[in-house]
C-alpha cells in the first residue's frame, strides 16, 4: 500500500513537471504572488517630506508599536499610595467635514492612571470611564479588564503596591468594588499619578449598498470634570501638572487641550488614544499582510493547474491509463492530490517569502506606514500562503475530479475561493463580507492576516484593512473543510463511476 | 486454474435500456493471437474496460491470470492494454509518457528506451505526443502495453490509422509477440485485418460471443463446397441440378455452384457440351466467414432493434 502510492506519488509527479504549460503556470503564480506584492500599489507621506515626517509610532513596554495621546494632570507618588476622585461629566466633540460636533466616541476614556512617565509608550496602570464600554480597568496599552457598564457620576480608585495596581470603582464612594488587579513591571519607584482624559478618533462605515466607500472618520475630543479628589501616600509635589502626551497632530480642531482647576473641581479635555496601534482607519498605515495583496491573482493560476492536473486526463481519456496501471483508484486521488499540493505549497511558500522580505522595503520607501509584525507571525504568514495554495489545488483536484469538465471545475474554484475574497475586499458591505469570509473557502485568507484585531480599538475591522472575521487556523479550517468535503465526494464517485 | 491468462465469464452490462454485454464468455491462451471480431457496437471495448476494471460489468466476471484486475498491484506487468492511442497529454513528450507509466509501476526507466526502440520511436521520443500521427500513436501505445513485460496483451483497434507499412509491421509484431508465449487479443471490426494476423477468433454481436474457434477450422467450415463457374451458357442451372447441385447466378458469365465436388460438374458441363472458361474450387476469406456467421446475428438483430 505505502509502495504502491510512493510509485503512484512518484508518477504523478513526473505527469505534472513534463506538461510545460503547468510549470508555466506554476511559475505565473509565483510571479503574480511577487509581483503585485512589489509593485508600489499605494503611497503615504511617511517620511517622503523630509526629515521630521518619519512615521515612529511609540513602542509599548510589550514591544508592540502603540498610540499613546492622552491629556495627564498629575504628580510624583513614591512608592505605594492612591488615589480617588469622582468623574462628574464625560462629555465629547467630534470633527467633522462641517466642522465640530457634540458627540463621545463608545472608547472615550477618562479616569485615574498611574505611569511611568510622559514619555509615550511607556508603561502605565488605569481606571476609567468610557462612552460606552462602562468602567474598564486597562494596563500597558494591551490589557483591558470589564468592569460595572455605568455612566457618570461614578467614583474611580486606584491604589499602588509594589508594581501591582487595582482598580475599583464606586457608585457613592462607600461601597466599592475592585475591577481588577494588574501588574505593571514597568513602573518605576516614583510614578506619575494623576487624572486622565483621551478620546480614539470616530470611525464609522458609511453603509452604501454597495462597498465601505464610505469610511468616515475624524478626531474627536473628551472633556470630563472631576471632584472628590483623595490621595494616600508620599506625593512629592504640591502643584498639578498638565501635560499632553501624543495625541493628534498640530494643527488639529482639537490642538488646544488643557485643564482648568476651580476649587475642588478639575475639568480635563484630552483626545487621542492609550492603547494598542491598529492599522487602517482608526489607526496609521498597513499591516505587512499587505505586500501579499497579490495571493488572489496567484491562486487562480494554482486552480487551473489543480483543476486540470485531472480534468486534463478525462478530456484526453487518459484517465483510463491511469487507472488502468493504478486501480486502486483512491490512492491515484490521493497522489494527485500530494503531489499537486505539495507543488502549490512551496509555490506559496516562496512567493509569499520573496514578497515579504522585499515588499514592505517597498511600501516603506513609497511613504507607506507598515506596523511591523514579529518573526512569528512573518513565518505564520509564509507557511499560511503556502498551505492556502496548496489547499486550494487540491479543493480545485477534487472539484475537478467531481465535474469531470475543466472549464467548469476552474469557474466552480475559482467562484468559491476567489470571488468571494475580491467581493469582500472590495464592493461588498462589510456585513455581507464578513459573512461571506466566514463561510466560504476564501475564509482561508485569514491565514495571512498579521494586524490584531484589539476589542477595545474602535476601527474599521474590514477585510479591506487585512482583518478577517475568523482567527487565522479558523479561516484556514473552513477551507480544510471545504476541500476534505470535495475530496471525500470525488473519492466515492471516482470509485463508483465508470472510468 | 486454467492455461487461459484472460478469461471472461458471463458478462452482463446494461446502459439504462441498452444492453451492452449479454453473457459474454470467452478465454484467451497464451501464445497465439486472438481476433476478437464484431461490428461495431458489438461490446468489444465494453468487455475490454470490463477486463481492465474500468467499467463495472453487472454479472459476470473477467480474470487475469486467474486474478480480477483491479486486485494486481503492478497490473501492467501482468496485462498490457492498448485501448484509445489518442490518450494522450499533447504536449507531453512520448518518452515522458512512457516514463510516467514506469514510475507508477517501479519499472527500470531503461524499460522506457527499450520499448521505444522496440516500436520503433526512438527517434521522435522526445517530440510532442499531440504532434504525432494515429499510426505514431499507436505505436507509442503498443510500447507502453509492453512497459511491464506482461504475459498478455490487450489491443483494441490497433490497425486504426495505420499505414499499409504500419499495418504490415504491426501484424508481424503481434505474431512475434505471441511466438515470445504471449497471449494476444486484438480486436477489430475487420475481420479482413485478422487473416494472416489470428491465430484464434472470437466472433461478438450485440454482446456476445458468435462464434470462438480456430482460423483455420472457421474457414474450413466456411468454404462448405462453393465452386466458382465461369460460363454464359443459361442452360449450366438445369444441368447442374438435374446432378444434384444448384447454381445460382452470381454475375453476366459467373454461377455459384453448391451440392457437387468440382470434378462431378466438369464431368457433367462435358457431357452435356456445355462451354465454360472456369472452374474454381471457392477459396473464402475470413471476411466471408465472419459475414456468414454474423448473417444470423444480423437476422436476429432485426426484430431486436424495433423494440
Amino acid at each position: 500500500m505505502i509502495a504502491e502510492f510512493g510509485r503512484q506519488v512518484r508518477a504523478e509527479w513526473t505527469k505534472l513537471r513534463t506538461v510545460p504549460g503547468w510549470v508555466f503556470a506554476l511559475l505565473v503564480a509565483a510571479v503574480a504572488v511577487i509581483g503585485l506584492g512589489l509593485a508600489p500599489g499605494m503611497s503615504g507621506s511617511c517620511g517622503t517630506r523630509g526629515p521630521g515626517s518619519e512615521c515612529k509610532p511609540p513602542i509599548g513596554p510589550g514591544g508592540e508599536m502603540v498610540s499613546d495621546g492622552l491629556y495627564l494632570v498629575a504628580q510624583p507618588l513614591a512608592g505605594d499610595g492612591s488615589i480617588t476622585v469622582r468623574v462628574a461629566t464625560l462629555t465629547g466633540a467630534i470633527a467633522g467635514e462641517h466642522g465640530k460636533r457634540p458627540g463621545l466616541v463608545p472608547w472615550a476614556k477618562a479616569g485615574l492612571i498611574m505611569k511611568a512617565s510622559t514619555t509615550p509608550g511607556s508603561a502605565y496602570a488605569a481606571v476609567m470611564l468610557t462612552g460606552s464600554h462602562g468602567v474598564r480597568m486597562q494596563s500597558d496599552f494591551t490589557g483591558d479588564i470589564a468592569g460595572p457598564s455605568d455612566s457618570p457620576p461614578r467614583w474611580l480608585r486606584l491604589t499602588r503596591n509594589g508594581d501591582r495596581v487595582t482598580g475599583a470603582s464606586s457608585a457613592d464612594g462607600t461601597t466599592w468594588i475592585t475591577i481588577g488587579t494588574v501588574r505593571v513591571a514597568g513602573l518605576p519607584s516614583t510614578a506619575q499619578a494623576g487624572l486622565f482624559v483621551a478620546s480614539p478618533d470616530y470611525t464609522a462605515t458609511a453603509g452604501g449598498p454597495f462597498g465601505l466607500s464610505g469610511v468616515e472618520s475624524g478626531p474627536a475630543q473628551a472633556t470630563a470634570t472631576f471632584d472628590h479628589l483623595a490621595r494616600q501616600g508620599q506625593w512629592t509635589a504640591s502643584e498639578w501638572t498638565g501635560t499632553r502626551i501624543g495625541g493628534p497632530g498640530n494643527g488639529g480642531p482639537f490642538e488646544h487641550q488643557d485643564y482648568q482647576r476651580s476649587g475642588d473641581t478639575f475639568t480635563v479635555s484630552g483626545s487621542g488614544d492609550i492603547a494598542p496601534l491598529v492599522t487602517g482607519a482608526a489607526g496609521l498605515g498597513v499591516s505587512i499582510t499587505q505586500t501579499l495583496v497579490g495571493t488572489f491573482l496567484g491562486l487562480v493560476a494554482i486552480v487551473v493547474v489543480g483543476a486540470l492536473f485531472v480534468t486534463g486526463e478525462y478530456r484526453r481519456g487518459l484517465i483510463r491509463t491511469t487507472i488502468a496501471a493504478r486501480p486502486r483508484r483512491g490512492l491515484v486521488l490521493a497522489a494527485k492530490a500530494t503531489v499537486v499540493g505539495a507543488v502549490s505549497f512551496v509555490v506559496g511558500v516562496v512567493a509569499s517569502a520573496v514578497v515579504l522580505a522585499f515588499g514592505v522595503g517597498v511600501l516603506r520607501s513609497h511613504g507607506v506606514y507598515v506596523l511591523p509584525a514579529g518573526t512569528g507571525i512573518e513565518l505564520r504568514l509564509v507557511v499560511g500562503t503556502g498551505l492556502l495554495l496548496a489547499l486550494s489545488a487540491i479543493l480545485a483536484l477534487a472539484v475537478g475530479a467531481i465535474l469531470r469538465r475543466s472549464s467548469a471545475a476552474v469557474a466552480g474554484v475559482i467562484v468559491l475561493v476567489t470571488l468571494p475574497y475580491l467581493l469582500a475586499v472590495s464592493v461588498l458591505p462589510l456585513g455581507a463580507a464578513q459573512w461571506v469570509l466566514r463561510f466560504s473557502p476564501a475564509a482561508a485568507f485569514a491565514i495571512q492576516q498579521s494586524a490584531t484585531q484589539w476589542a477595545q480599538v474602535d476601527n474599521v475591522y474590514a477585510p479591506a484593512e487585512g482583518y478577517f472575521p475568523l482567527p487565522p487556523a479558523a479561516g484556514l479550517g473552513v477551507l480544510v473543510a471545504w476541500t476534505a468535503g470535495a475530496l471525500a465526494l470525488a473519492t466515492v464517485l471516482l470509485r463508483r463511476r465508470d472510468a | 486454474m486454467s492455461e487461459a491468462t484472460i478469461e471472461v465469464t458471463g458478462l452482463r452490462k446494461r446502459y439504462g435500456a441498452a444492453v451492452a454485454l449479454d453473457g459474454m464468455t470467452f478465454t484467451v491462451r497464451p501464445g497465439q493471437v486472438t481476433g476478437f471480431v464484431g461490428p461495431n457496437g458489438a461490446g468489444k471495448s465494453t468487455t475490454m474496460r470490463v477486463i481492465l476494471g474500468l467499467d463495472a460489468a453487472d454479472e459476470g466476471r473477467a480474470l487475469v491470470g486467474g486474478r480480477p484486475y483491479r486486485a494486481l498491484r503492478r497490473p501492467l506487468t501482468r496485462l498490457g492494454s492498448l485501448l484509445d492511442a489518442g490518450a494522450l497529454q499533447p504536449s507531453r513528450t512520448a518518452r515522458n509518457h512512457l516514463l510516467w507509466l514506469a514510475h507508477s509501476q517501479g519499472i527500470p526507466v531503461r524499460r522506457v528506451d527499450e520499448t521505444l526502440e522496440q516500436v520503433g520511436l526512438t527517434g521522435v521520443a522526445r517530440r510532442r505526443a499531440g504532434g504525432y500521427s494515429l499510426g505514431m500513436r499507436q505505436r507509442l501505445g503498443i510500447a507502453a502495453a509492453l512497459l511491464g513485460e506482461p504475459p498478455a496483451l490487450m489491443l483494441d483497434e490497433p490497425f486504426n490509422g495505420m499505414d499499409p507499412e504500419g499495418i504490415v509491421w504491426m501484424r508481424g509484431f503481434l505474431r512475434s509477440l505471441a511466438a515470445e508465449g504471449r497471449a494476444v487479443l486484438v480486436s477489430s471490426h475487420l475481420m479482413g485485418e485478422m487473416q494472416d494476423t489470428a491465430d484464434h477468433v472470437v466472433v461478438v454481436g450485440r454482446g456476445r460471443v458468435i462464434a470462438d474457434a480456430g482460423v483455420a477450422q472457421l474457414l474450413a467450415g466456411a468454404a462448405g463446397d462453393r465452386i466458382t463457374l465461369r460460363t454464359d451458357a443459361i442452360a449450366v442451372a438445369d444441368v447442374l441440378q438435374a446432378e444434384g447441385g444448384v447454381a445460382t447466378r452470381t454475375g453476366p458469365d459467373t454461377w455459384s455452384v453448391t451440392g457437387l465436388p468440382p470434378q462431378r460438374v466438369i464431368a457433367a458441363l462435358g457431357a452435356h457440351g456445355v462451354p465454360f472458361s472456369e472452374v474454381a474450387a471457392h477459396r473464402p476469406s475470413l471476411e466471408e466467414a465472419y459475414l456468414e456467421l454474423t448473417h444470423n446475428a444480423v437476422d436476429y438483430r432485426a426484430p431486436g432493434g424495433a423494440r
